[in-house]
């Protein structure tokens, strides 16, 4: 084990992920599933938030044809779309894609369809987004298992 | 369709027999059904899942029994609140913790209360939230 790439790597994680939390990608619920997760359950916190992502996936699909034809949006069914991702999204830390949700939600309560249709947009780009960054953090935890280090706990608070 | 965790009754070193917490978890979200099996694993729980309320009455049909089931309250083919009415229906008496992420809107709060829950919490759910209900229902 070559302690100095281990060491490197370690700081390259911790300055990742904190700086996950500062521009309001994850909040305290992400270090919930963090602390959850052991030895025995490895892949534990990227098993939650692939399921996550590929939920986000199909609800944005079915959100996207409710709003579609501008004369006839079902507007229960696209809350009901809100409401579930506001609740995963809420589950797995991912601050952004939940606020996102709560302006959603208003414009879905004033059947605002030009504002739903940006909303979805931002939840389409907010999650992608995450998704892309704790993917970098997964291979950066997987670097550091590779080379013989552990993964650090983080204090966020 | 449902699925059940690894668990069972966990012998000690003396000839006591300690049961395990045998909780339900029922919830349409699959990340949501995951992160609450991890929480019951982890305070020495086994669990079941189920991706709606209409799951969850087919399994107390067959004669399925839980200490505690943790209920979602909006789901496809039977929600929260009808899922929980159906239930004390049908005598269950397992402690019923809704677990919503409307719990801050008194009125749905209410009703879905009065359904016959035990109690609600609001989503997410941790560890810290639910200890004080399992803690309960060990005895502690």
């Amino acid at each position: 084990m070559n302690t100095t790439v281990v060491a490197q790597l370690q700081r390259q994680f911790q300055d990742y992920i904190v700086s996950l939390y500062q521009q309001g990608f994850l909040d305290n619920q992400f270090s919930e599933l963090r602390k959850l997760q052991d030895e025995g359950t490895p892949d534990f916190v990227s098993e939650v938030v692939f399921l996550f992502f590929d939920d986000c996936s199909k609800l944005i699909n079915t959100m996207s044809t409710s709003l579609e034809q501008p004369d006839n949006v079902d507007f229960k069914q696209l809350d009901s779309g809100v409401h579930q991702l506001k609740g995963s999204s809420s589950s797995v830390g991912a601050k952004r894609v939940k606020n996102v949700c709560i302006s959603f939600k208003e414009c879905c309560d004033v059947q605002n369809r030009e504002g739903c249709l940006r909303c979805l947009q931002q939840v389409d780009y907010e999650y992608k987004m995450l998704k892309t960054k704790l993917q970098e953090l997964f291979n950066l935890e997987q670097q550091i298992l590779q080379a013989g280090g552990t993964i650090p706990q983080v204090d966020i608070s | 369709m449902a699925t059940k965790s690894t668990g069972g009754i966990e012998k000690t070193k003396s000839t006591e027999v300690k049961k395990k917490l045998n909780v339900l978890i029922v919830d349409d979200d699959p990340s949501i059904r995951r992160l609450h099996e991890m929480i019951i694993k982890r305070i020495g729980g086994i669990s079941q899942t189920a991706k709606n309320g209409e799951e969850a009455v087919i399994l107390h049909r067959g004669g399925a029994s839980f200490d505690l089931i943790l209920m979602d309250k909006e789901m496809p083919e039977r929600d929260g609140v009808s899922t929980t009415k159906k239930l004390r229906e049908m005598k269950v008496t397992s402690m019923i913790v809704g677990v919503t992420s409307l719990a801050d809107q008194e009125e749905e709060r209410k009703a879905f209360m009065e359904a016959g829950l035990n109690h609600c919490l609001e989503k997410p759910l941790t560890m810290d939230k639910i200890l004080p209900y399992i803690n309960h229902l060990l005895g502690a």
